[in-house]
């Protein structure tokens, strides 16, 4: 097939992003807008199967496939990458939109990957272009977290890569599909994809380095890397049960932290991995409800989460804090920011007329159709929690508690559209699930809106509220942070090589001085008896040379004569 | 200054009354609705609401007594 559908669509926003440095702020602010709308556009012309192939080295590469859940992640990262536009425009520098769009160009690059080699090509130029992400908010903290996070990422990428080439030499085969866990090389290829879901051990990354990004940069960064981490564990390891498990630990782990969390934006990024928790537990309990679960979920989580991160963001824009202890009572002036963060919050919480209801609940659902009564019970125990540490702690901190005197108000238009737009959409959602889920990967038998899970829906949401007010005054904020596994390479780390750089060079410096006196006392011994006046040295007279020869034959004589 | 109506002690005390009512409609609409108890525990009474209030209760203390682990100035790397 040839023609437009053979364009890989993320290329076009590669390609796009490129050339906006080169245009005036208008022409800039059109191509921002027009690029993702295009390459919508482009998503929705591929056909299933592949549509290109290109030779290369003696593989023969497929960078257009198409297929359900390649349309439903291309349709949402598109999306994503307008809204973001639409918020960032203006605002941000020029990198970081450049940046932006590359990301969310190997995101759908990735989205589209038929071949192993492709999905690593745009698997790679994500970590780059979301490290770019990170420095362009051009502080030393961003330029410390962003070393960090292209460290994570590019130990991720080479684990992948050496999965891929074991997968290649033991099947001979390049495409990406579902595989079991059955060698060594995917394990690997697991692992790989882990690292940028947040999975632990090394989760500590998202939670690091995001918040040092711009007030816009991060709404970028929440959607691409772990999403599309989602998205290639959906097609490649469904089923996988581990994933159940990483996943749980994944949702705790972000609600425990989240509710340690002094930091606005960093309670938003650990509920990034709490959510991302959710979906690897719908993809490893691996019915076709638990998928449509995942991929539903990514779809709205992206939207909702960005919502939250823009009104965070928008605050941080007009303030410039971002720690609860500095934040409060901000509804006063700043009316559509607090609107539009309470329905990103209660969208996450999964509120009924929210798009986290609608999606969420599938995963459940499918825990508890697969009688798998304790992955239930904690999923239950984990939509709990979310709504007490993103749903209620969010809001309450930066917009009300405390007056903490700060009166901004409402961000510039263009920030305030594209809340408006967010806000629009989870409602929207979670009114009318019907054209989502017409376009989730297995055909959806699924009936959100049941007075059974309404009503257990809102006991569960509200009396988690109860639990917070009452439990207030024990998560009163405090200036601290909680370590994480990433203490083992940003203090244990640097501390034990630095320590054996002290060992080892009062080593090298004391036995490097007695290897020179040994030396110099062998040079001395030898200089003794063989220097200018040593005894071996002497010139000898031509008599005493002599002398010697007739001694040495006078004793050869004698000796022959016996 | 006079304060904004949503943060004057009057309607936060109503706000609270408003809420402890909604959480005692959303129990007692538990009678009304049948519960397809998949596992024993779910098919208790106003399953949702108990255990959503106790999970959370245990969240926060596991929180807090991890946090007493945990817990660092918020300059910790930045030291050195």
């Amino acid at each position: 097939m040839t023609g437009i559908s053979a364009m890989p669509p993320g290329l076009l926003l590669i390609l796009g992003a490129l050339l906006l440095p080169l245009f005036g702020l208008r022409m800039r602010a059109a191509l921002v807008l027009g690029l993702p709308l295009l390459t919508l556009a482009l998503i929705w012309q591929v056909p299933d199967g592949i549509s290109l192939r290109v030779p290369f080295l003696e593989y023969e590469l497929e960078p257009v496939s198409g297929d359900r859940l390649s349309r439903l992640f291309g349709t949402i990262f598109a999306i994503m990458a307008f809204a973001g536009g639409l918020f960032a425009l203006n605002r941000a520098r020029i990198v970081e939109l450049v940046a932006a769009l590359i990301s969310a160009g190997s995101a759908i690059g990735v989205a589209f990957a038929g071949d192993l080699i492709t999905l690593v090509a745009f698997w790679e130029l994500l970590a780059l272009s979301s490290t770019l992400l990170v420095w362009s908010a051009m502080t030393d903290q961003s330029y410390r977290a962003g070393m960090r996070y292209l460290v994570i990422h590019l130990l991720g990428g080479v684990v992948l890569l050496i999965g891929v080439i074991g997968h290649v030499a033991d099947t001979g085969s390049l495409t990406f599909t579902a595989m079991a866990l059955d060698s060594p090389a995917h394990w690997l290829m697991l692992a790989g994809f882990l690292m940028n879901a947040g999975a632990p051990p090394l989760s500590a990354w998202l939670s690091d380095a995001y918040p040092e990004a711009s007030p816009t940069g991060m709404v970028f960064l929440s959607a691409f890397t772990t999403k599309t981490a989602v998205y290639v564990l959906l097609r490649g390891f469904p089923g996988a049960d581990i994933l159940i498990f990483i996943g749980l630990y994944m949702i705790f782990y972000g609600i425990v932290y989240a509710l340690l969390e002094n930091d606005m934006r960093r309670i938003l990024a650990y509920s990034i991995v709490n959510q991302v928790g959710f979906m690897l537990c719908g993809i490893g309990i691996g019915t076709e409800l638990s998928l449509n679960g995942a991929a539903a979920h990514a779809f709205a989580h992206i939207i909702y989460k960005a919502l939250l991160l823009m009104s965070a963001g928008s605050v941080l824009y007009m303030t410039g804090k971002r720690k609860c202890t500095d934040l409060g009572g901000l509804f006063r002036s700043m009316p559509l920011t607090t609107i539009c963060g309470i329905i990103g919050a209660l969208s996450i919480s999964a509120f009924p007329l929210t798009s986290g209801f609608i999606s969420k609940s599938m995963i459940s659902q499918a825990a508890a159709d697969e009688t798998m009564a304790v992955t239930w019970l904690l999923l239950t125990a984990g939509s709990a929690g979310v709504f007490l540490h993103a749903g209620i702690k969010f809001p309450w901190f930066v917009f009300f508690q405390k007056d903490s005197g700060l009166r901004p108000p409402d961000p510039p238009l263009n920030m305030r559209l594209a809340m408006i737009l967010c806000a629009l959409l989870c409602i929207a959602i979670g009114i009318w699930p019907a054209p989502l889920y017409a376009i989730l990967p297995f055909p959806v038998d699924y009936v959100p809106y049941t007075r059974t899970h309404v009503v257990a829906m809102l006991q569960l949401l509200l009396f988690s509220g109860l639990a917070f007010f009452i439990m207030l005054p024990y998560l009163q904020r405090t200036l601290t942070i909680t370590l994480d596994w990433d203490w083992f390479y940003r203090w244990l780390g640097p501390r034990v090589i630095k320590r054996m750089s002290q060992v080892l060079s009062r080593w090298h410096v004391q036995s490097r001085s007695g290897f020179l006196r040994q030396l110099g006392n062998l040079f001395g011994t030898l200089f003794l008896y063989h220097g200018p006046q040593g005894i071996l040295a002497r010139t000898w007279a031509t008599g005493s040379m002599v002398l010697w020869v007739v001694i040495l034959l006078g004793i050869y004589l004698v000796a022959y004569y016996y | 200054m006079r304060q904004p109506w949503l943060v004057r002690p009057g309607t936060i005390r109503l706000l609270w009354v408003i809420f402890l009512l909604v959480l005692a409609l959303t129990v007692l609409a538990s009678l009304f609705t049948e519960v397809h108890a998949r596992f024993r525990l779910d098919g208790s009474f106003a399953f949702n609401a108990w255990y959503g209030f106790l999970s959370c209760i245990a969240m926060v203390l596991v929180a807090k007594l991890l946090g007493r682990l945990l817990h660092r100035k918020d300059n910790y790397y930045d030291r050195d």
